[in-house]
């Protein structure tokens, strides 16, 4: 038999019929949905009177307009308060496996929830109306994001209209130095194939360096795929992934965990596989990145500098360097770590799981966040995060530093609630993207991992965290 | 969705790769629970001199000057021109949502982000993928000529200047159906029903713990 590869296992297990021209029908088994883009779906739904196909293939949250504070008054804003409700009423309305809602114990960001309940399991195809879904793909998923009419489409047929997509791997080879994280390794992967590098593939992640971290960091990896245009990135699951699900609530219990685990095994790409595109790396080489600009493309090592449009030929490219420029505010050919910074956020789907925190904290312990940054934050990705940062003593260590410890939400990755940088303030940020005003209006976003950010928050400006900590 | 079929527009030129989803519609808009009305905030950042924010009357908002789509001699464009990997970034529908919302029935660029150019087909806005050549000459051709329009036709998949050049493009064929129908997928899904459950029998007697 022909080999395969893991995204072609996924695929053809998921085949409900498949057109001449390539066009299938893809069966969906989870169904992660919140606030922002599903009020129009469920109102497609009942305006065509049809009805949910499977409703415990749903598990809903709201994450992005929920605030970090406060939360004994509420939602103050009335446009995102309705929007929250909208999403309770089709809760109550259409039903789920299971709803975490505004300030339930276990409420979070949608991309953290699914992995921690057990909801996100290998072999799964899932889908979320958000681009980050690619997250799941850490557990040996196919995990999609889709839009609010695919929304509706997966709700009322439990399929996607797909085509498959081409192949690529990203294999990372070599041990990581100290210091140096899963973000910096995605990142590194952006900077090197660029924010369209992975467009019309899925991306399998792969190698000794992707193998040896655990599964926060290869949701971190897989997390920011999208960014490098992969609507899906994948890691074959192995006993990191099976020793993360025993025992989560939604995991398969006894003799279905043994079934289960049996076929995860199969789930890896075959010797000889064909892969469309190959790009490696060695890990032994990767720095901790900074982004400078307003793509996560526009990375550079902490050792680096910001660039000189003057020595770079392509006019679109020269002019997309200077713009990034004027609307960062920063000079040709200053030294990285020469940038100051007026906030510091870590959270967001792509780094606010405990692991995340942890490192955060190992750099801040004992420290003081730097005179002139204004705000320095900690958004735990759930509530059951935040529990066990809370447990491990985790947020006295950032509070005795000067940081402000949160509660769970998407908060300042996009800013959709109260959280956001103000025009012209710089962030070091551990989210994914660095667009103009993503982080707020003329907000200026530089990407990081939690050590780094947290580096930027006792030093003020950027620092190599293996150098300086 | 509206149908698609052929557009004769005005067309407006937004000179710059990698447009983002939070560019095209900022995050303070998809608050919405509706989808529409986001036109008046298509690019609201760029647009604006001031912060947007939902509910302000933008009417009486300061206008950009140097933003392309303040220029007179774009108002009323139906069809963007852009460069490479436009609509990266989230899968917020909202973003051809507003682009709809604002009048543009079409966009032409060498590249799109997957998700944007999906969701784009599910409402009847038409991403035209032309050679990185064809669009450069494009550009230029509508920087020189004030009231440039193009004709597209998408039957037969042509894009075509005042001057009668003809660029064809590629279109996957199950989609250019979809398009010049106005067809609902959701329905068109619903009548294979019987295979989607037969293929659900069979995935959980193979898979139980995903039905658990």
């Amino acid at each position: 038999m022909t080999p395969q590869t893991l995204y072609d296992k996924l695929w053809s297990s998921h085949v409900v019929r498949q057109e001449p021209d390539g066009t299938a029908l893809i069966y969906i088994d989870r169904h992660l949905v919140h606030e922002v883009t599903s009020p129009q779906a469920y109102e497609g739904l009942k305006l065509a009177g049809r009805k949910p196909w499977r409703v415990d293939s749903v598990v809903a949250t709201a994450d992005h307009n929920t605030p970090t504070q406060h939360w004994d008054s509420g939602i103050k804003d009335p446009i995102s308060r309705l929007q929250v409700e909208t999403l309770d009423a089709n809760m109550r309305e259409f039903g789920a496996k299971v709803y975490f809602p505004f300030r339930d114990q276990r409420q979070g960001i949608v991309h953290v929830i699914g992995p921690e309940n057990g909801a996100t399991l290998p072999g799964m195809t899932v889908v979320c109306g958000d681009s980050h879904t690619s997250t799941h793909g850490a557990f040996g998923c196919l995990a999609v994001g889709i839009g609010t009419s695919e929304v509706e489409h997966v709700l009322a047929t439990q399929c996607l209209v797909q085509k498959k997509a081409r192949a690529m791997l990203v294999r990372v080879d070599g041990r990581l130095g100290r210091g140096v994280t899963a973000k910096d390794i995605i990142l590194a992967v952006i900077g090197k194939i660029g924010t369209a590098g992975g467009t019309g593939y899925a991306i399998e992640f792969g190698g000794e360096a992707i193998c040896a971290l655990s599964m926060e960091g290869r949701m971190t990896i897989c997390n920011m795929a999208i960014e490098a245009g992969a609507r899906a990135g994948m890691v074959a699951p192995d006993e990191t992934t099976f020793e993360y699900l025993r025992g989560r609530p939604f995991a398969p219990k006894g003799e279905l965990w043994d079934r289960a685990v049996a076929y995860w095994r199969t789930l890896n790409s075959d010797p000889g596989a064909r892969f469309d595109r190959v790009v490696e790396l060695n890990g032994a080489d990767i720095q901790p990145q900074v982004t400078w600009g307003t793509s996560p493309e526009m990375v550079d090592t902490i050792g680096g500098r910001v660039p000189d449009p003057a020595a770079i030929a392509d006019p679109v490219r020269r002019g997309s360097v200077e713009r990034a420029l004027k609307y960062m505010g920063l000079e040709p050919n200053t030294p990285i770590g020469q940038i100051r910074v007026d906030k510091v956020f870590i959270g967001s789907c792509t780094n606010s799981r405990i692991e995340d925190l942890r490192a955060a904290a190992a750099i801040v312990n004992g420290r003081q966040v730097a005179k002139n940054v204004k705000l320095a934050m900690v958004v735990p990705g759930s509530g059951l995060v935040k529990r066990q940062a809370e447990q491990e003593g985790l947020d006295k260590v950032f509070r005795a530093a000067g940081f402000e410890w949160r509660e769970p939400g998407c908060s300042m990755c996009l800013a959709m609630n109260d959280d956001r940088l103000e025009p012209g303030e710089r962030c070091a940020s551990t989210s994914n993207r660095n667009f103009e005003g993503r982080q707020g209006t003329g907000g200026r976003t530089h990407l990081v991992s939690p050590a780094m950010a947290a580096g930027a928050a006792i030093a003020g400006h950027f620092v190599d965290v293996r150098k300086d900590f | 969705m509206e149908k698609f079929t052929r557009l004769d527009g005005l067309v407006a030129p937004l000179d710059r790769a990698n447009v983002d989803t939070d560019a095209i519609i900022p995050k303070q808009f998809l608050k919405s629970i509706k989808r529409t009305g986001f036109g008046p905030n298509l690019f609201d950042a760029w647009r604006y001199l001031d912060q947007g924010e939902p509910g302000m009357d933008n009417s009486k908002r300061p206008l950009n000057p140097d933003f392309v789509l303040n220029q007179p001699r774009y108002r009323d464009a139906r069809i963007l021109l852009a460069r490479e990997n436009f609509g990266c970034g989230s899968s917020r529908e909202h973003a051809p949502w507003a682009l709809m919302d604002y009048g543009f029935r079409a966009v032409i660029a060498p590249s799109y982000a997957d998700i944007f150019f999906n969701n784009s087909f599910k409402n009847g806005l038409l991403p035209v993928v032309l050679p990185v050549q064809a669009v450069e000459r494009l550009f230029a051709e509508v920087a020189a000529a004030p009231g440039y329009r193009l004709v597209i036709d998408l039957e037969a998949q042509t894009v075509t200047s005042p001057q009668g050049q003809v660029d064809r493009f590629d279109i996957d064929p199950f989609r250019k159906h979809c398009l010049l129908n106005g067809l609902d997928e959701i329905g068109l899904t619903l009548q294979r029903a019987g295979e989607i459950r037969a293929y659900e029998a069979k995935h959980k007697s193979t898979q139980p713990w995903l039905f658990a």
